[in-house]
């Protein structure tokens, strides 16, 4: 998969927070083999000192890409802000861009998705913009400057899949040129491989690993399952029908019923 | 001068941002910083004069999904 230009060794991106340790959090990384990590920039506590962001040197150990978010922004003014302080300490000029509409669902609010976009890409960042999968809301955003979508699945942290199929299969058909990756709400592995079944070309979760009763275990399931999506969209597969068609050919069957 | 650090008081007598960085440890350090809401980059820090009732944030690298 290719984003903004750059090649990345896997479809899989996962977030850093909320694992039980960071231990457990570093090996789930590992046994992905994600594409990326996302991260978020927060208040430095107060006496602590600067060389004790063990979180900070585990990033810079790391070998794959970071992601930084806007996570919590809840207008433009924030968002932008945030990008900023986010670009000089990653020194990237990728940003996951959240702007939340509402703190029980943490939609974005849309408006303000554009309008940051259009002002970050303007001042030189590449967004990543976590949207819904309103068609005229993705104009507006690939519009304003972004090269990707990243539309959710299920409200975060919610583990309810692909609330919307029907409608990620329509920005991938109207946008087929523009990376998609799906973003928050997902579950379980199988929402993951049926996204990347759609034609979406990549995931993002974070809570579903870090929750489970085994992130590690959970995080390879998932590079398991996006593998397979991604394998299964390009193999061709069958359409749904209504009826049956058999599959074992009925020419040459023995007649065996009696009094036939 | 009375300044506000992160949403918490502090008493300080310095004159720009950069000052304030150094004196709390953070010299050298991988943090961002805005006042007022603004962000400021570390190449502007020491040009950056702080008044009286100056909110300022000081923010690092955390986890995030």
């Amino acid at each position: 998969m290719i984003v903004y230009g750059q090649e990345l060794a896997s479809r899989m991106f996962l977030g850093t927070a909320i694992y039980p340790s960071p231990s457990v959090m570093a090996q789930s990384i590992r046994v992905a083999k994600v594409g990326a990590v996302t991260a978020s920039v927060r208040r430095e506590t107060a006496g602590k000192p600067p060389g004790a962001n063990r979180f900070w040197s585990f990033l810079q150990e790391l070998s794959v890409p970071i992601l930084p978010n806007t996570a919590g922004c809840q207008t433009v003014k924030e968002a932008v802000t945030t990008a900023h302080m986010a670009r000089e300490i990653f020194k990237t000029d990728w940003i996951k861009l959240e702007v939340i509409g509402e703190q029980d669902t943490l939609q974005p609010d849309v408006f303000g998705l554009v309008e940051a976009a259009r002002i970050l890409s303007e001042e030189g960042f590449q967004v990543f913009p976590y949207t819904t999968e309103d068609l005229v809301v993705a104009e507006r955003l690939l519009s304003a400057g972004c090269r990707v979508l990243m539309p959710w699945g299920a409200p975060i942290g919610s583990a309810r899949g692909l609330n919307n199929p029907y409608g990620l299969r329509t920005l991938r058909a109207h946008f087929p040129d523009v990376p998609i990756i799906v973003d928050a709400g997902l579950g379980v592995p199988s929402h993951a491989a049926r996204a990347m079944e759609l034609g979406c070309d990549g995931i993002l979760l974070n809570t579903a690993v870090a929750r489970a009763g085994d992130p590690p275990q959970m995080a390879l399931a998932f590079s398991k399952a996006v593998e397979a999506g991604r394998l299964a969209y390009l193999a061709g597969p069958l359409e749904p029908r209504d009826m049956a068609f058999p599959s074992t050919p009925v020419a040459g069957k023995p007649l065996l019923a009696a009094g036939a | 001068m009375h300044l506000v650090v992160n949403g918490s008081d502090v008493v300080s007598d310095v004159a720009t941002l950069s000052e304030l960085i150094e004196k709390l440890g953070y010299l050298g350090a991988a943090v961002a910083t805005a006042v007022n809401g603004e962000f400021v980059s570390a190449a502007l820090r020491t040009a950056t004069h702080l008044e009286n009732s100056d909110r300022i944030e000081i923010v690092g690298a955390r986890q995030g999904g």
